[in-house]
């Protein structure tokens, strides 16, 4: 177990250090500058703005002082919103994209798992026809498709849902966005789900429990399902990272103020610290996701040592 | 009408070797395949449709009523037959069905050539990785891993940002990001295959370590592979797609079928077949993919089915 930690961290700490250095880089190679808004500033200004916020350094003099701050957990103020922190916007930002990602992953998990149990204990017969492809369809409809369309039909036709905003949080707003992000997910578990359950119901564990005399309900929950899974933990590690790349698009189309909103926001404005800033966040979502499904997987089968 | 002489013999003769062939080897792992394959009726279907969608891609140009970027100010927002539009025009009056035909070409451009740059990559890493093993294996694998935990996709937007709306980076960016996988199912692949009789047949027989690779791993890698690569191409589209969407994609007056459903959907009250059109288009080509490369795993490796 220990052996396994260290390993990963000797993994997280190069990725981290590979993710710093690209995105300050590649931000900086950037054409334009923060500064560069509506009104022009003057040269006096511009060279006193860029003193205070010390771009007026050599590059490298920059990358090192910003490592050396990233360490010690500062992530600087931000370039644009000039009264705030990076880590003050994040900190506004992050919780409603981990409540909208948190609703799809679980929606998306317990939908998805079901329909591929279904289909599985109904091999190629028409209930899982149906699914199979359903699940084909559903990785197929991209999320800026399906979203404009739920829209119209919930939002604006039928008025049922709000059609955009946050609402400080209100269920009513979240189901739209929810809805929009867990159906891929649906598509992709479903059929994780299915193709593990097929295999596990052949294994000899549950010829086992059926000669014992079980019934099949907790043949397929209380056994099946837990070998089904392994498949599908080491899928949702990456992707939860996905449910935020996802989140890219509907905080777009649904005006959500969330991470991904702050991303795409800043890397046009070139808010330096906020965009680096928003990548580290993500980069290490994804490590410790990743750890976590490994972990989780270790734990559903026993015969997986962590190394 | 009798059959020439030649050829007949030619065909008698040929049935003879194969029957020779067949009581030698027996039925191949890929005639088999191939076999389960064509019982497949969704993956058939699917080969069908999509050579159709190649075939109106290719000669899209040759086809197309209108130019692609013709503008027509008499016919904004025609509806679907309305002044010779077959699936009517945009807010420019550009026709739609010309332009997802060039959009279409576009899509299916982006995905092959950025899957054909994750296969070089991807097999020439992990057939390495895996062929040399010990601590190269350990080195190159642990870069893949580092490269892996990047999100990636916030990279491509910050490229596109960074250095322009450019096609050719398009397709490299993309492709960069897809080659990972591929290279860990070579390498897994290659792992097994190298301890086979037939590499110790070669190396035996005095072939260079590259030799064996290229000309004894690689070609049995092609299983996996294919059907990896038929399963990455939709991928591409998607990802393509999704950047168009932010506006980071193929460039206006370009097309690809990803601009046209972000375009469409923008406008989707007032004129829903901009939407509509693209996106049945873009689904359809998508879940050909998909069904090719499940129909492909199911035959080449029937476990699951």
């Amino acid at each position: 177990m220990l052996r396994f930690l260290l390993r990963r961290l000797a993994i997280a700490v190069p990725t981290l250090f590979l993710v710093v250095t690209l995105s300050f880089f590649m931000m900086r190679l950037a054409p334009g500058n923060p500064f560069q808004g509506d009104r022009k500033l003057t040269p006096e200004i511009e060279k006193a703005v860029n003193a205070k916020y010390g771009l007026d350094k050599p590059l490298a003099v920059q990358y090192v002082k910003y490592l050396g701050d990233v360490i010690h957990g500062d992530f600087g103020p931000s370039l644009k919103y000039r009264d705030k922190t990076v880590v003050e916007i994040i900190g506004q930002g992050l919780p409603k994209s981990l409540t909208l990602g948190g609703c799809a992953l679980l929606l998306g998990t317990v939908l998805g798992m079901a329909m591929g149990t279904a289909a599985a204990l109904r091999q190629n017969r028409g209930a899982d026809y149906l699914a199979t492809t359903v699940a084909i369809v559903g990785v197929c409809i991209p999320t800026f498709v399906t979203a404009p369309v739920l829209v119209l039909i919930f939002g604006s036709r039928l008025g049922w849902l709000p059609i955009a905003g946050w609402g400080n949080g209100a269920p009513r707003y979240l189901i739209l966005p929810v809805i929009v992000m867990a159906l891929p997910l649906v598509a992709i578990i479903a059929r994780l789900t299915r193709a593990g359950m097929i295999e596990v119901l052949r294994s000899n564990y549950v010829r086992t429990a059926r000669a014992k005399g079980l019934s099949e309900s907790a043949i397929v929950l209380r056994h099946a399902l837990r070998g089904a899974v392994l498949p599908l933990v080491s899928f949702l590690g990456p992707a939860s990272a996905g449910m935020m790349t996802g989140s890219l698009i509907v905080e777009q189309v649904f005006n959500l103020p969330g991470l991904g909103k702050n991303f795409v926001m800043s890397a046009s404005q070139r808010d330096y610290t906020l965009v680096m800033g928003v990548v580290i966040l993500y980069a290490t979502l994804i490590l410790v996701m990743n750890l976590v499904a490994d972990m989780i997987y270790a734990l559903l089968d026993p015969r997986v040592k962590l190394s | 009408m009798s059959l020439p002489p030649k050829r007949f013999a030619l065909g008698s003769q040929q049935s003879a070797e194969t029957l020779e062939l067949a009581a030698v080897k027996g039925r191949s792992l890929w005639d088999d395949a191939r076999r389960r394959l064509v019982r497949n009726r969704a993956a058939m279907a699917s080969i069908i449709v999509l050579g159709l969608l190649l075939l109106v891609a290719i000669l899209g140009p040759l086809l197309a009523p209108f130019p692609y970027d013709q503008v027509n100010k008499t016919d904004t927002w025609a509806a679907p037959l309305q002044q010779g539009h077959v699936l009517g025009a945009d807010a420019l009056g550009r026709d739609l069905l010309s332009r997802i035909m060039v959009g279409l070409g576009v899509s299916l451009l982006v995905g092959v050539v950025a899957t054909f740059v994750s296969l070089v990559i991807g097999v020439a890493w992990g057939a390495t990785a895996g062929y040399i093993g010990g601590r190269v294996d350990e080195l190159m694998m642990r870069i893949v891993d580092v490269l892996y935990s990047l999100p990636f996709i916030f990279f491509v937007i910050l490229l596109m940002v960074v250095f322009g709306r450019n096609f050719i980076l398009l397709f490299l960016a993309i492709g960069a990001v897809e080659w990972l996988t591929m290279a860990r199912i070579v390498r897994g692949q290659t792992m097994s295959l190298k301890e086979k009789e037939f590499v110790e047949a070669a190396r035996a027989a005095g072939v260079s370590g590259f030799g064996i690779v290229a000309r004894h791993i690689v070609p049995n890698l092609l299983g996996p592979v294919v059907v990896y690569i038929t399963l990455t191409i939709p991928g591409v589209i998607l990802a393509e797609s999704f950047l168009s969407f932010l506006g980071l994609g193929v460039q206006p007056p370009m097309a690809s079928l990803g601009t046209l459903v972000s375009y469409g959907a923008s406008y989707m009250e007032l004129t829903p077949w901009l939407l509509i059109f693209p996106a049945i288009t873009m689904v359809v080509t998508l879940m050909c993919f998909n069904f090719i490369g499940d129909g492909l795993r199911d035959a080449i490796d029937p476990k699951d089915r």
